[in-house]
């Protein structure tokens, strides 16, 4: 039962990305951080091209640019090269080194050559505030997916910089373990966050990196972004509270923080639709020691209402649902509340605790679970969705092709979301998010009515 | 500019030239600097966008997801017909298949995926990680091919091997493979095979329809709605017409060589480019058909009698603007300065990511002075030339797009996705529309670059 992969061997339209991607967008949520490959130059720019198409940010990935002769010698001069000019002209704070497929597999031992290039970089009189934090991440792109690399990226981050010095008392701060959330969605936490008037910090925070203002001048590295003081103080925060089913269990960030720190652990889904959020505020009513603010309880009582005034409009709709397999359990989860039957949910990734992570999100609301695949690309969900004739689906662009087929609509959530405008600003989180998805879905079904309609009517 | 000397690496100084600052040297060709953050792909990526847009072949990338999940349908080449190659495949590597090698899951999936879909024929590209743990490519393929029967052909694009340049001569070979296996019974002594155009936007077609009404058969597409049959039988036609400077350039030399078969360099873009190609392989036939010559210029005349009323406006709005420009091949940056002449514009930077010594001369000799020139530029670079030169259009492509707009400065899309045919007598319609748009639209006003604050503005108003 555990292994729900796929029954072909070749993979066709992939249902994920690769590993060195997630931990380039976790890295971008560092203040004064450069996100560097090392591998060959094309790595960083279709990841570059990737990211930008949906951020519509200027997203720089640093290369180590290997040749032919590195692949065979190693790659550490050239590792070391780009490390000091990434240093020398983007002035950068952090340098984030996820390693590649290619240089994993020539067998660079990157720990040690950074360690060493620490060591002589002080041997050489660069004063320590000179020199960046460095860290390294192992993402070999064979293993795993971009969010198995974001996650590890998070991981590596906390495991290098967290502190704890043992006189420093437990602050007031909460850290916040997101995972990969729109730019939208970690502002709207902070806001919650700010709100309950719970100190946070949230890592990483794409919140300004992948969505700034319009500027006067180019900024080597984008505002924003967690601050290397606040990841420091990681380590004495009071709690942590990450976000996400898949890591029930794992060894994230949470975990280390926990073992590592003694910083008590909240493990929760990523809130999505009502259930997963009121989760989300029960753990921030117990840290803040006061009642959810009346904002956000009229937020909550909204969305209700509108659960109320749209739920014909979306009862016994039949749903597929792809993506990252933390975004298709919050999304399956709300659209259970909904009344929307999920008739398949699958994911590229790959956990094992998808099936798991559902059946307690159903929490027996339908007597049956609905189709769960792990390990699929958009060939097996093609071929499963052709005889569940859904209604609708939820996922981001690259199911786009489905959705023409079937002649249904796409609710674009996650990313990428190449095709349409504002991707970074979709919300997707707690009351506000689930009010938003909601009236995009019962939009999405009475717009496919009404043009299906011979009538042509302008009233519901 | 002041702080133009922080952001320019040492090493890159003899990459960027200013034209009548001294005397003309560009160094160019060179490996990307480390840690620099080239705009460049590699050479996996130079081999698969020359190859995918033959529509009725199975492309089937050898090594882990990213390289296959990052070009799927990444340019918007059409196809009139079959659309195999808007599908995206993988061998998606494992940590297990490193260990032990990939032949065998490539071969069954190969065997799955041409049962499957039926193709023509097979391009297998190899990636990375694939060079290094050392799979046969090209044994797996002969296997293949001796037991499906059709052209299984190996892509040897490992992406550290080079920059785009060496994965375009990758698949100049893999096409060559084709080259000479078909029949070429009842094609006419006035012919050509277009190289180098992608279709992208449905390009090729507006070429193909030049040519058509100049009485000269198109052989083969290559590769934009590229067909596998008509690859085969590329050597029956008179002439290659070949465009942008890397891509295809390789194949039309192992053709002069190996069958004779004689090439031209054009290009589509601009309307003195457009005219100039169409009227260079007209002169190319005019021995055949004497009316070849005059047949072009009633189609040249036809063509701009439409346009250049069109641009009249367009060269009113925009003339003494200035443009940008930094693009991958040189050839386009070459037909962009003349376009943009054309509209009135000055041109005050240009650049490219792989372009040759001799592509840099022409540049530097069609620019006017105090035009930046650079090779291999990076965003740092790029965003400080737009800034110093307080440009109005940045043309480039989905990298260049937010450095332009993160700035307030207008951007022209001039990228594989586009959906706006750039190519022709159209397309240069098209592109001075799209300059236009950008250059003419009131958002500017609002950017810090060119409004004040709102709070200036308030203490001006009162």
């Amino acid at each position: 039962m555990s292994d729900y992969s796929s029954p072909y061997i070749s993979t066709t339209n992939a249902c994920k990305l690769c590993k060195p991607l997630g931990a380039c967008l976790a890295f971008r949520g560092i203040e004064g951080a450069v996100p560097f490959l090392h591998g060959s130059q094309g790595c960083a720019t279709y990841m570059r091209r990737y990211i930008i198409s949906h951020f519509r940010e200027p997203m720089d990935i640093a290369s180590s640019s290997l040749g032919e002769k590195h692949a065979v010698y190693g790659g550490e001069a050239n590792l070391r090269q780009g490390l000091q000019n990434v240093m020398k002209k983007f002035g950068a704070r952090l340098v984030g080194v996820a390693t590649t497929c290619l240089t994993e597999t020539i067998g660079d031992d990157v720990p040690m050559i950074l360690r060493t290039f620490k060591r002589e970089m002080a041997e050489q009189g660069t004063a320590h505030q000179d020199l960046p934090a460095i860290v390294n991440v192992a993402t070999p792109s064979y293993s795993g997916t971009h969010m198995e690399g974001f996650h590890a990226a998070v991981r590596a981050v906390v495991e290098q910089l967290a502190e704890c010095p043992e006189d420093a008392g437990r602050s007031a701060a909460v850290n916040l373990l997101p995972g990969f959330t729109s730019p939208a969605d970690v502002r709207y936490l902070q806001e919650i966050m700010a709100d309950c008037g719970i100190p946070v910090i949230v890592l990483p925070d794409i919140s300004e990196t992948l969505d700034g203002p319009a500027l006067d001048d180019y900024r080597k590295i984008p505002d924003g972004g967690t601050s290397l003081a606040e990841i420091a103080r990681m380590g004495c925060s009071r709690a942590t509270i990450e976000l996400g089913r898949t890591l029930f269990g794992h060894e994230s960030a949470g975990r280390l923080l926990e073992t590592r720190f003694q910083v008590p652990l909240h493990r929760l889904g990523v809130p999505i639709g009502l259930r997963e959020s009121d989760r989300l505020f029960e753990v921030l009513q117990l840290l803040a020691g006061v009642e959810t603010p009346e904002k956000h309880v009229l937020e909550r009582g909204r969305l209700i209402d509108a659960y109320v005034d749209g739920h014909k409009y979306t009862f016994g709709k039949g749903a597929v649902i792809y993506g990252e397999e933390d975004l298709v359990i919050g999304l399956t989860s709300f659209l259970l509340e909904i009344g929307v039957k999920p008739l398949l949910c699958a994911s590229g990734g790959k956990s094992g605790r998808l099936r798991e992570a559902i059946e307690d999100v159903n929490d027996s609301i339908l007597p049956e679970l609905p189709i769960i695949r792990e390990g699929v690309d958009f060939y097996e969900i093609a071929e499963e969705a052709e005889s569940l004739s859904p209604d609708l689906l939820l996922g981001h662009s690259k199911g786009y092709h489905l959705a023409r087929r079937f002649r249904i609509p796409l609710i674009r959530v996650g990313f990428p979301i190449h095709d349409r405008f504002g991707g970074q600003r979709v919300l997707h989180l707690g009351y506000r998010g689930a009010q938003e998805l909601f009236d995009r879905i019962v939009n999405a079904l009475l717009d496919a009515k009404q043009e299906a309609s011979p009538v042509g009517y302008g009233y519901m | 500019m002041s702080n133009e000397s922080q952001l320019i690496f040492e090493e890159r100084e003899d990459q960027i030239h200013r034209k009548g600052e001294q005397p003309y040297r560009l160094a160019c060709d060179r490996d990307s600097l480390a840690g620099a953050v080239s705009q460049r792909a590699c050479v996996f990526c130079g081999s698969r966008v020359v190859l995918y847009p033959i529509a009725d072949a199975l492309h089937l990338v050898h090594g882990p997801i990213g390289c296959a999940a990052y070009t799927w349908d990444i340019r918007g080449a059409l196809s009139s017909g079959p659309e195999l190659h808007r599908l995206s495949f993988s061998t998606d590597l494992q940590e297990k298949d490193v260990i032990f090698g990939g032949e065998e899951k490539l071969h069954r999936a190969l065997i799955e995926l041409i049962d499957r879909h039926g193709p023509k024929a097979a391009f297998v590209y190899s990636t990375c990680i694939v060079g290094i743990i050392g799979d046969d490519l090209a044994a797996v393929c002969r296997r293949v091919s001796k037991e499906k029967e059709l052209p299984v052909i190996p892509v040897q694009s490992e992406g550290f091997k080079g920059n785009k340049r060496a994965g375009y001569h990758a698949a100049c070979k893999a096409m060559f493979e084709l080259v000479g296996t078909g029949d070429v019974s009842g094609i006419s002594p006035l012919s050509v095979n277009i190289l180098g155009d992608f279709n992208l936007a449905g390009e090729i077609w507006i070429i193909r329809e030049y040519f058509q009404r100049m009485g000269i058969e198109t052989v083969a597409n290559i590769t934009g709605d590229g067909r596998v049959d008509d690859l085969r039988r590329t050597h029956g036609a008179a002439l290659n017409v070949v465009q942008c400077s890397g891509a295809t350039m390789d194949l039309a030399k192992m053709m002069q060589e190996k069958f004779g078969t004689p090439f031209i360099r054009v290009s589509y873009f601009g309307v003195e480019d457009m005219a100039e190609s169409l009227y260079a392989v007209a002169r190319f036939f005019e021995k055949q058909d004497s009316n070849v010559l005059s047949r072009t210029q009633e189609l040249v005349h036809e063509e701009l009698s439409v346009l250049l009323p069109q641009l009249k406006e367009f060269r009113q709005a925009l003339r003494g603007k200035k443009a940008a420009i930094y693009v991958g091949g040189a050839f386009k940056a070459f037909s962009l300065v003349k376009a943009f002449r054309l509209l009135g514009m000055k041109v005050v930077l240009v650049g490219s990511q792989t372009g040759t010594a001799e592509d840099y001369q022409e540049l530097h000799e069609i620019t006017d002075e105090g035009t930046i020139i650079v090779d291999d530029s990076n965003p740092l670079e790029l965003s400080s030339f737009l800034k110093e030169k307080d440009v109005d259009i940045f043309v480039g492509g989905v990298k260049e797009r937010p450095i332009a707009y993160k700035l307030g400065v207008g951007f022209c899309d001039h990228n594989h996705e586009r959906k706006e045919p750039l190519e022709g007598f159209v397309g240069m319609f098209n592109f001075a529309r799209e300059v236009y748009t950008s250059v003419m639209s009131p958002v500017w006003r609002f950017v810090p670059r060119r409004s004040r604050t709102l709070a200036e503005e308030r203490f001006a108003g009162s």
